[in-house]
């Protein structure tokens, strides 16, 4: 019964995706329609791609589905576990929410880039992604990863007209390849241990791999999946390529095509290697997570270009992620199963509310984008009166990633900073010390997303307007608004009613850690929650947020009670006796001013002032002109080399081609007579 | 059910009630320090009343987030107070949040009122918010590194819990470095956190050293009135937190008359002297530069991370 339910919506999703992408092609209507038939298309595909992933998480047992072909070593195998489930859940609620948005903001590509086209490779890149999650054969899984990877190439670089999107397309093409390379290489260990591409042998070797060989393959799964979910040093290409996309686009890679590499490090290191691994890797683990987490969440504040700065943040929030399968892994290796299976859960809740506060905040930065033109902040200001909405989404999806309680973003970044403090039960004492201050890391990577988002949402949002863009900017349109309204109230959802989530995820978890920690993790008959036991800690979002308005209200009763009347003057701001304009306003390079200037050593901040004078005196500046850059630490001694050593390389090798032909007939010819010798 | 209405409800008044006092007091004894009378110490109650009953004026440049923020603040801060043990170790709500949540709470406040010093366009607003972002960004890795040198000791991080136990000398103390180092950074986590001297100055108008004060100057009547209740309040449970976790001794650890009478005099003994110690040492020390503040939280850091240190090694 349940079998053929699946069946039906595994049928059912494919065939809107599909429908989504070869229709709008193949019609010829006006842009108008070809829109609405493609995200429609998206839109509905999305749906039965929710159900699909319930259904998945409430199954009992996995769902699989194979079909032979005539290639050797491939199998056309998908397999619907509650793993998978989890991820086609999270990737279809955000494609949903996408489609509906892409409706409203595809428009403003009219006659800039072919509507028809956009729509067809973004069905398929959102089809591409599911299959990804549901490949069950490591051959078939690379090939839908590199449709995947180049499908969102082709996303990326839609407005190929601008050379930056160009430079853009061309970085991420790069790097999702040396990406794959890694993750071809993790999967031919596994091949060469057991003889077939095979997932399920995979899992149940016949013989387990050598210890050298599981380490390497460990660490190839980590760069291969670390480059595209974008750690620390492999996160370069997320701020080129995420703001070059389309909007909804980078929504979908931002929020959702980086989680198919955490899927993939959660398949390999607990499903594949059974998570049977020495404690240093979980160490590794959660070593990359806090640096990329804090190294992230800095390299944001330094941004201007709204959508850098989010794409930024994505690399924060991989890295919180991380942090919570990084302790997982390493409880795990210790034998305590309770706190790994907590770390696990706590480290995929956050990648559900990272997808979905992401997605939102990136359609917010669409929004913006379509009403003003512009993707610097320092050009908008006020818009929160002139767009209303899209600031309401926009401010809860800020305090969803700023962990703001009584969020989701709070109640997962608060499942992390458990799992880290149940470190003192690790017999160990290097890992007892190292997990509290990873804690501390993310309590500096959480207040400075904060002042992040402060600077994002107050220079965008509040005060005057600083340009004349954002002077005549106005409310987007009603798909716009609902896509984005979707989001925010889903990100509202799983921070009210966690108690509903973490009983789904502890069915993804418990196979791995082999132990379902649902019943002790849920409390007080689902009103609180309290990892592993109350009287260590607990945390009751409903509670917490019914108190909130509760004492909103009670601020409320006391003003009038002893003020009596509520009625208010309006004035204008002092500005010092000189008329407020957006020159006296703050801006969002003056405030992270401090931050840069504390952090320093990190940033390594170059500043050049350049002052023309009047000529009559020095004491008046006729002009100024004020430049401030960051060192682009990574690129500049990590990458740059790299590119060097291929460029003269190549130069040195240009030799070879002449560019004459009798030349290159000669080289045929040489290499046929050293073959022929090695025949003989 | 009633119990717990009860115990939420007497909280919340000791709260409200006793948070103008401790400011009052604290100004008192800057004031007899410097040699002056000084205003009465309910004074600041009379200011309250004053002020809501003005009326308030509200910039034209401002949005909601302006109107609402004195709200919000006001509710968080109040719910991260009900949050940690007053004058009873078991507290109702203390299920609903543990130390984590109550640091994020304050965060809450603090990002709206960020945000309300943007809203109204001045440049101070802005100032102000620019540096509230970095001293909070610096105090939180130190206070949450110091509660956790606490909970370890209690073997939670669960406040009431953590007073229990410590109020029944349970887990504590053959060594009392740890509780004492975690003691000293929080006693500097709250200075920062609070706005006090050395790393902010309360008493001060003067742009080139304001924080806190900047980010509400355009705030009046009944929204000023809640955001200074709100900042005495997260005083107050800063000092609450300081008193009770650390030196819970004489809270009541049932729900008998006598002993709730006794727990109610010793936290009102105790936030009193941390006050005048705050107040002390506000007279002892300049307010330093702004950039020279992360080496203050830099020791505050330092000084927790040996508190968790040394419970390990001490404890082997």
């Amino acid at each position: 019964m349940v079998n053929d339910l699946t069946f039906t919506l595994v049928w059912g999703l494919f065939g809107w995706y599909g429908a989504g992408v070869v229709l709008p092609l193949g019609c010829r209507a006006d842009s108008r329609r070809q829109n609405l038939l493609a995200h429609g298309c998206a839109a509905f595909g999305g749906m039965v791609g929710i159900v699909l992933g319930v259904v998945g998480l409430l199954a009992s047992e996995p769902w699989a589905a194979r079909s032979p072909s005539t290639i050797p070593l491939l199998t056309f195998a998908i397999r619907l576990d509650p793993l998978a489930a989890f991820f086609v859940l999270t990737i279809s609620l955000a494609g949903l929410a996408a489609s509906i948005y892409a409706i409203g903001y595809v428009r403003h590509f009219d006659g800039r880039a072919s509507i028809p086209l956009l729509g067809s490779l973004f069905n398929g890149f959102l089809c591409s992604m599911t299959l990804v999650i549901l490949a069950d054969n490591g051959f078939f899984f690379l090939i839908v990863w590199e449709l995947m990877s180049l499908l969102s190439y082709f996303l990326v670089v839609t407005e190929h007209e601008q050379a930056e999107v160009r430079y853009a397309g061309l970085f991420y093409l790069i790097m999702t390849h040396v990406g794959t390379a890694f993750i071809i290489v993790a999967f031919l260990i596994f091949f060469q241990g057991v003889g077939s591409f095979s997932f399920d042998t995979f899992r149940h070797p016949e013989q387990p791999l050598p210890e050298g060989m599981k380490t390497i393959a460990f660490l190839t799964a980590l760069i291969g999946f670390g480059t595209k979910a974008g750690i620390v040093p492999l996160h370069v290409w997320l701020p080129y390529a995420h703001p070059a996309a389309p909007s909804h686009v980078s929504a979908l890679m931002s929020g959702v095509m980086i989680k198919t590499a955490i899927y993939g490090l959660v398949r390999v290191y607990f499903d594949f290697l059974g998570g049977q691994f020495p404690w240093w890797w979980g160490f590794v683990v959660l070593l990359v997570g806090a640096v990329s987490a804090l190294l992230g969440v800095m390299y944001a504040l330094m941004e201007h270009d709204l959508k850098s700065l989010l794409a930024y943040h994505s690399v924060e929030n991989i890295g919180i992620i991380l942090l919570g399968i990084g302790a997982g892994m390493i409880f795990q290796s210790f034998g305590l199963k309770e706190f790994a299976a907590l770390g696990l859960l706590a480290g995929l809740y956050h990648t559900i509310n990272h997808a979905m506060f992401k997605a939102l905040l990136f359609l917010g930065a669409g929004s913006l984008l379509y009403a003003t033109h512009t993707r610097n902040m320092e050009e908008y200001g006020g818009l929160l009166r002139r767009m209303p909405w899209t600031g309401l989404f926009f401010l809860i999806g800020a305090a969803s990633i700023s962990a703001l309680p009584p969020t989701n973003g709070f109640v997962s970044e608060w499942l992390v900073f458990q799992s880290l403090f149940l470190s003192f039960q690790i017999p160990d004492l290097l890992m007892k010390l190292m997990l509290p201050i990873a804690g501390a890391m993310l309590a500096l990577t959480g207040v400075l997303a904060l002042a992040c988002f402060a600077k994002a949402f107050g220079i965008a949002f509040l005060a005057l307007p600083r340009s004349s863009h954002a002077r005549h900017a106005e409310e987007v349109p009603m798909p716009m608004r609902l896509g984005m309204g979707l989001l925010a109230s889903v990100c509202l959802l799983l921070g009210l009613l966690p108690m509903v989530v973490v009983p789904l995820l502890d069915r993804v978890v418990g196979p791995f850690a082999q132990i379902s920690i649902a019943d002790q993790v849920v409390a007080l008959d689902g009103w609180a929650l309290a990892p592993v036991d109350v009287q260590f800690a607990s945390i009751s979002p409903p509670i917490l947020a019914a108190m909130l308005i509760v004492g909103a209200l009670l601020g409320l009763c006391l003003a009038v009670a002893f003020g009596g009347h509520l009625v208010k003057r309006y004035g204008k701001t002092w500005g010092c006796g000189i008329n407020l304009s957006p020159r006296t306003e703050y801006t969002a390079t003056g405030f992270v001013q401090p931050i840069k200037q504390v952090f320093s050593t990190i940033y390594r901040p170059t500043v050049k002032l350049e002052t023309e004078f009047l000529e009559e005196s020095r004491y008046f500046a006729k002009r100024r002109r004020f430049e401030f850059h960051i060192e682009p630490v990574f690129q500049k001694y990590l990458y740059d080399p790299v590119v060097m050593f291929f460029s003269t390389t190549a130069d040195r090798l240009r030799v070879i081609q002449a560019g004459s032909l009798h030349l290159y007939l000669a080289y045929i010819f040489v290499t046929l007579i050293v073959l022929l010798l090695f025949a003989v | 059910m009633v119990k717990v209405l009860v115990l939420i409800v007497m909280q919340t008044v000791i709260l409200l009630g006793v948070a103008p006092f401790i400011v009052g007091l604290i100004r008192k004894v800057k004031a007899r320090l410097q040699c002056r009378r000084g205003a009465s110490v309910f004074q600041p109650y009379a200011d309250l009343v004053k002020l809501f009953r003005k009326q308030p004026v509200v910039s034209t440049t401002t949005s909601w987030i302006f109107t609402a923020t004195p709200y919000i603040l006001f509710a968080s801060t109040l719910l991260a107070g009900l949050l940690v043990p007053v004058f009873v170790s078991t507290i109702p709500l203390s299920f609903a949040g543990n130390i984590i949540a109550l640091v994020y709470l304050l965060g809450l406040g603090t990002f709206f009122l960020m945000l309300a010093g943007l809203d109204a366009g001045s440049a101070f607003g802005g100032m102000g918010s620019s540096r509230e972002a970095i001293v909070a960004s610096l105090t939180e890795p130190a206070m949450i590194l110091s509660i956790f040198a606490i909970a370890l000791t209690a073997g939670s991080t669960n406040l009431s819990t953590i007073v229990h136990k410590t109020a029944l000398l349970e887990g504590i103390v053959s060594d009392p470095s740890p509780h004492l180092m975690a003691f000293a950074a929080l006693v500097i986590v709250a200075l920062a956190e609070t706005g006090r001297v050395p790393v902010d100055n309360p008493a001060t108008h003067l742009e080139l050293t304001m924080i806190h004060e900047a980010m509400i100057l355009e705030y009046s009547g009944r929204y000023l009135a809640l955001v200074e209740w709100a900042a005495g309040l997260k005083l107050l449970v800063f000092l609450t937190l300081i008193a009770n976790v650390s030196a819970p001794w004489g809270i009541a650890t049932s729900l008998e008359p006598a002993a709730l009478g006794i727990g109610l005099a010793a936290y009102l003994a105790k936030v009193s002297g941390l006050a005048v110690l705050i107040g002390i040492l506000e007279s002892m020390f300049a307010k330093l530069r702004l950039f020279r503040v992360p080496e203050l939280l830099g020791v505050a850091f330092i000084l927790a991370l040996l508190g968790v240190i040394f419970f390990y090694v001490l404890r082997g």
